[in-house]
């Protein structure tokens, strides 16, 4: 009995996690993605002969496998990052990402400085 | 305190001024330079005449490939046609032509009426091959070397200047 109660909770979280690996949603990638020949459309919103290029391929890759991050990789790797709305993390643009946090130390240190002053 | 105050607020201001500077210095339009100097990427297309494909291996023969993008309803490809022409007549060079979401029938006309400079044609029908090079409007043209790396790459029709350069690296 216990034996296959187990079974089914194998069964049942090994399908779960299987679909959700699978699961790559082609319309997050499309609103993530630029349209490199419209004024600020996105491949999702937009009906050019560029963005109806970079579904099929962006349905290509997704059926190839690729998970989201691969997908943003290959067209940066071949638009450059201005193609992704949301840049990936890395050395040129670290100082992107981590200056908003140094701005929220500093800024938090000078409000409570400041306030430690007036008391 | 006073004086970190004042360094903190001068940070502040020069940070906002280097955002904007930056921003607005920064050009927003594609370019080439990720693409420059990275090797050719893999590739299999069909033949303009469906009866083979071309793939790496075949550039990897010639000394330079200039790989052109084109379609006949493409105006400024009637326009770089000419300087195509002119360097179909050069050595070292091997120009492969993709035709790129055309019809055939036009496609021929276009190249019956202008001049086929092309050594090797192929054809891209959904323009899916097109993004394996970059391509995000046409004409578009990729210089490659031996080495089946990219040299350069031209966007927009080719000119006179663009004729130069490659006559100047081919040499």
């Amino acid at each position: 009995m216990k034996l296959n109660l187990l079974l089914i909770l194998f069964i049942f979280f090994s399908k779960f996690s299987f679909a959700a690996e699978k699961t790559v949603d082609p319309n997050l990638i499309h609103k993530n993605l630029r349209c490199l020949v419209c004024q600020g459309q996105s491949i999702s919103d937009s009906n050019s002969d560029f963005a109806q290029t970079i579904k099929l391929v962006v349905k290509d890759l997704i059926d190839e496998g690729k998970t989201e991050d691969e997908i943003y990789e290959f067209m940066s790797d071949k638009y450059g990052d201005w193609i992704v709305f949301k840049p990936q993390f890395n050395i040129q643009n670290s100082l992107l990402w981590i200056l908003p946090y140094i701005a929220l130390i500093f800024g938090g240190f000078f409000i409570f400085s400041f306030l430690k002053k007036r008391h | 305190m006073r004086k970190i105050t004042k360094i903190i607020i001068l940070f502040i201001f020069l940070f906002v001024i280097g955002i904007f500077y930056i921003s607005l210095t920064r050009d927003t339009n594609y370019n080439t330079s990720s693409l420059v100097n990275k090797d050719t990427p893999e590739f299999k297309i069909i033949s303009f005449d469906d009866e083979n494909y071309f793939t790496r291996d075949d550039i990897k023969k010639n000394n330079y490939t200039l790989i052109n993008f084109w379609a006949s309803w493409c105006a400024p490809c009637r326009v770089e046609h000419p300087i195509l022409m002119k360097l179909s007549k050069t050595k070292n060079l091997v120009i492969l032509g993709i035709n790129f979401k055309d019809k055939e029938p036009q496609a021929k006309t276009f190249l019956s009426e202008l001049g086929n400079p092309y050594d090797l044609l192929a054809k891209d029908k959904n323009g899916k091959h097109s993004v394996k090079f970059g391509i995000y409007g046409i004409p578009e043209s990729i210089l490659i070397n031996k080495e089946l790396m990219i040299i350069q790459k031209f966007v927009g029709p080719l000119s006179v200047d663009d004729y130069n350069n490659i006559i100047k690296i081919i040499k």
